[in-house]
């Protein structure tokens, strides 16, 4: 075991742990030589984990939602901090001193952000050193061999960011160095390929670790970051809210004029998700029929919350009836009207954000 | 400590009984854990803590969260959209 001579006690690491193979395995490869981990993962209110489960209906034979990190946590036997950075990562989105990766994603600041953060964890809990799981090559953005080190120095953290999938293609880091992580027990992973990462998690026995596929955060969809992009865009301010960003993740979004767009849900579940954030807007549903809820964003006029109402009996089982019973409620008041469903061909591509 | 909020799930006289009631309904993933945390941390240790949520993750994320922190995980219970899930501190 690799102790602190004075005191006795084993070498201490905190890794982020994203849930992900990689970061599994690099945990691993410290708890294997003796070393005490803890893991942290943050939310930053983009996390993919579970959202569209907890929104939608699942699909058939769908795997249930679970939180990657925390059961990566199990896996392994260790303490996981869940630590909520949303707030204050508003300001890594909304202005990344590094830009975007191809799309509303920073990866480059959001790393350097999460490093820096985890370094004051490890401080606050008196461990030696920090971890991640990246790889060499692996991202176009984050993982580049000339970032890599740009990520320590821009975190104050310069060689006491181990990383023990690629640390062999790295200069030894200060744990290297003195001698509480021994190096030849490291990997020099690197690019994109996975064969590495696999073959070293069937060394391990490890077989329940989600697919790379999955992804990490909704910032790298394109969808959803078209459908933040025209909240800015419409709003003219960068800014978000948690709220903002939780309901870009529901519905089907439309922008019919630059004053308003409806938020339209899919299934009951999410009618039901959607229901929760009626408060302070616009809502509508169709009357003794199956359809969408529909929320109305932004400030619509008289001819806008008719259009809207159009809208939601256009998307419901009434689409083919003349006319349409709809209750529409608003801030402070609420009403029942005859509407004629919008028929298809009036709905430009151009208005599906 | 007294539960903060009755919770129509607890109804059975086999459930465990609560010190404290977490509303954690319409909060998604991974909040509801994030609150638990927060919530048990102000308990004395064997204090029972019952965690309400709408997410579907709860059944999953609760006993993983307990494997990992040391709590005991009690069981949970469903109906309909709802989910409740009773944990011992550790
Ligand atoms: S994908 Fe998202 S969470 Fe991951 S580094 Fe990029 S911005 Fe950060």
């Amino acid at each position: 075991m690799n102790t602190d001579l004075e005191t006795q006690k084993p070498r201490a690491a905190l890794g982020l742990l994203s849930g992900g193979l990689d970061s599994i395995l690099a945990t691993r490869l410290l708890l294997d030589q003796g070393i005490r981990v803890e893991c942290v993962n943050f939310h930053t209110g983009f996390c993919i984990q579970g959202h569209t489960g907890a929104m939608r209906n699942p699909e058939p034979g769908a795997k249930p939602a679970r939180h990657d990190a925390l059961h990566a946590a199990q896996l392994l036997g260790i303490k996981l901090h869940m630590i909520d950075i949303a707030e204050e990562y508003v300001k890594i989105v909304t202005n990344p001193k590094h830009g975007y990766g191809s799309n509303l994603n920073p990866c480059l600041d959001c790393k350097i952000f999460m490093v820096a953060k985890a370094w004051a964890l490890k401080e606050q809990l008196g461990f030696d050193f920090i971890f991640t799981g990246e790889v060499l090559g692996q991202r176009p953005m984050s993982q580049r061999r000339d970032n890599l080190p740009h990520i320590e120095r821009e975190a104050g953290v310069e060689g006491w960011l181990l990383r023990p999938l690629c640390a062999l293609r790295l200069p030894p880091t200060e744990p290297e160095k003195r001698g509480w992580v021994d190096r030849q027990q490291l990997k020099g992973f690197s690019g994109r390929g996975r064969k590495d990462q696999m073959a070293l998690a069937k060394q391990f026995g490890l077989r329940d670790y989600p697919s790379p596929a999955g992804g990490c955060c909704f910032l790298t969809d394109v969808n959803y970051s078209r459908k933040l992009q025209d909240l800015w865009h419409f709003r003219a301010d960068r800014a978000y809210t948690i709220e903002d960003i939780v309901l870009l993740k529901a519905g089907r979004h439309l922008r019919p004029t630059p004053r308003f767009k409806v938020i339209v849900g899919r299934d009951e579940t999410e009618n039901n998700f959607l229901a929760g954030f009626r408060a302070g807007r616009w809502s509508m549903q169709a009357v003794e029929l199956a359809g969408p809820l529909v929320l109305v964003e932004g400030h619509p006029d008289a001819e806008d919350l008719a259009l809207a109402c159009r809208l939601t009996a256009r998307f419901g089982q009434g689409r083919h009836l003349a006319e349409v019973q709809v209750s529409i409620e608003g801030p402070g008041q609420q009403e029942m009207r005859l509407v004629t469903p919008l028929p298809a061909a009036e709905i430009p591509p151009e208005w599906y954000i | 400590m007294m539960a903060d909020r009755v919770c129509p799930l607890v109804l059975s006289a086999t459930d465990p009984q609560p010190d404290v009631v977490l509303d954690a309904r319409r909060l998604l993933c991974p909040m509801p854990i994030m609150r638990a945390e927060a919530t048990i941390r102000e308990m004395p240790s064997g204090a029972v803590l019952a965690v309400w949520a709408t997410d579907p993750g709860l059944a999953q994320d609760l006993p993983a969260w307990c494997a990992s922190h040391g709590h005991q995980f009690l069981g949970i219970k469903e109906q309909g959209r709802e989910r409740i899930g009773w944990v011992v501190k550790g």
